[in-house]
């Protein structure tokens, strides 16, 4: 065994030294400028973070892929959802006309809109494709409101860094940050292929949010709540899906 | 009955340390997004080709094993249970470390002449016939040269270089279309392979290939001498050829 010198003893204390200051200042300017996803901790945070950090980094401004009109599935899958709980079905019986958006939080004007009101906002189309964790997908005709639409009716501060979301069925929400929540393509979806969007498939309001797996668009929103950390909500961990054992951040 | 006394036994350097360190790095990184990628499968046993595929379409074709969700048909009574969430977590994270450490071992590779000296076949035996008279002597089962106690020969210098530079590249590949955001930045990324469900069924079967280099590459360690191989890998050396062998 060769004796270590001096001069290489030296070398890599200052190698160290540089690498943990640098990893230091990285992960000052990583919170920054939004790098740093609310799951960030535990043993899977580094893998979490380097994700989302080097995807944010390529992917801000970036459109999910559309598709031709030919390529809509014919036989896409809704996948299954709980038993609609008895608020939900009270909202059906009356066909959704007391449906209502609550948007508050981070805003300057807090709103609550019924369908109808959301559909006087301007509205788009897109063809995307949902594609799930287990591996499935399908391509449909999405027609909604974006997002950022709403957003703006209500007035969103710019302290805000992201949204949460709420489905009528308890536990189960979700949130973005504001480069998907202003993306073009994340729509507050209420029509589907030409039609209204079928319950199965999250009528009559579903989150829809294409550069993300399919379990970030949320079926059956009723609140939107603008915030600048995700702290206060459940276990700070960004959604219900952490605390169930799945990232928060779902482009993978 | 004589002692075997070898008066000249020496130790030759068989693996350098940053080859050493990066291989056992990829044994823990293979195996890890190897169970955790079968976990995943489980969820969805079934395979597609093209842009789309759900239960309500024709697969490609499907594996007989129970799944993790009950709305996959699979003619078995019972739903395993869901291992997605850590296996997804640990799957990507375990990514990322064999993507650096393939970085690392390309970049010292490349620095310390290894790739050339050790994987690229040498100049003599890059034609048909060394790898047949490599073949013939694995089936005679003749001794190695004494060239193979520092270096590889020529069937493993290839099988090495294809796991390296077209194996590894695909499964990268092949993971990164699955991702949708990726995929929004760069479309021909997924376009290529022929759509999403393409990218998922390839991605599959060239796991099934780095599981067969897995299996065979296991197979030639223990055939020639598990123990001094496994030392080799482990501290470096290996003991040389005596002179005049």
């Amino acid at each position: 065994m060769k004796p270590i010198s001096r001069r290489k003893l030296i070398t890599t204390g200052l190698a160290t030294a540089a690498g943990a200051s640098g990893l230091a200042v990285a992960a000052r300017l990583a919170q920054r400028h939004g790098l740093i996803p609310p799951d960030h901790g535990g043993i899977y945070g580094p893998g979490e973070t380097l994700t989302y950090a080097a995807q944010r980094l390529i992917t801000t401004h970036s459109l999910a892929r559309e598709f031709p009109r030919s390529m809509i599935s014919k036989t896409p899958f809704a996948n299954e959802t709980a038993p609609p709980n008895d608020e939900f079905k009270r909202h059906q019986a009356a066909a959704f006309a007391d449906w209502l958006l609550i948007v508050d939080g981070m805003v300057a004007r807090p709103l609550s809109l019924s369908l109808s009101d959301i559909k006087t906002l301007p509205f788009r189309n897109q063809i995307t494709e949902v594609a799930c964790e287990e591996g499935w997908s399908y391509i449909a005709e999405w027609i909604g409101t974006p997002l950022t639409e709403v957003l703006h009716a209500a007035g969103v501060l710019p302290q805000a860094r992201y949204i949460v979301y709420y489905s009528i069925e308890h536990d189960w929400w979700e949130s973005i940050d504001m480069a998907d929540a202003l993306h073009p393509q994340t729509f507050l979806t209420w029509g589907m292929n030409d039609g209204d969007l079928p319950v199965r498939f999250g009528g009559p309001l579903r989150m829809r949010v294409p550069r993300q797996l399919g379990y970030k668009s949320v079926k059956y929103v009723v609140r939107l709540t603008a915030t600048d950390s995700m702290k206060r909500f459940g276990k700070g961990l960004g959604s219900a899906s952490p605390e169930t054992g799945y990232a928060w951040y779902a482009g993978i | 009955m004589p002692a075997v006394i070898s008066p000249h036994k020496t130790e030759t350097l068989r693996h350098t340390a940053f080859v050493r360190v990066t291989h056992w790095l990829t044994v823990i990184c293979f195996l890890a997004l190897l169970i955790t990628g079968a976990e995943i499968v489980i969820s969805h046993p079934r395979f597609y080709w093209g842009e789309t595929g759900n239960v309500n379409t024709r697969p490609l074709f499907t594996i007989h094993i129970p799944s993790s969700r009950d709305t996959v048909p699979t003619g078995y009574g019972y739903v395993m249970p869901d291992q997605n969430g850590w296996s997804r977590y640990l799957h990507f994270q375990t990514a990322w470390v064999l993507v650096l450490t393939g970085l690392i071992y390309l970049i010292a590779g490349l620095w310390t002449g290894h790739l050339r000296k050790n994987l690229i076949p040498e100049p003599g035996k890059r034609a048909w016939r060394a790898y047949w008279e490599r073949i013939a002597q694995y089936l005679r089962r003749a001794p190695p040269d004494a060239a193979e106690t520092r270096s590889y020969n020529v069937l493993q210098r290839t099988a090495y270089l294809i796991v390296i530079f077209l194996l590894f590249p695909l499964i990268i590949w092949t993971g990164l279309a699955l991702s949708p955001a990726f995929d929004s930045a760069f479309p021909a990324a997924v376009n290529l392979l022929g759509g999403r469900q393409s990218a998922r069924t390839l991605h599959f079967f060239v796991s099934g290939a780095l599981l067969l280099f897995l299996l065979v590459h296991i197979t030639m360690v223990a055939l020639s001498g598990f123990r001094s191989r496994m030392r080799a890998m482990i501290t470096g050396r290996a003991a040389a050829p005596e002179e005049g062998q």
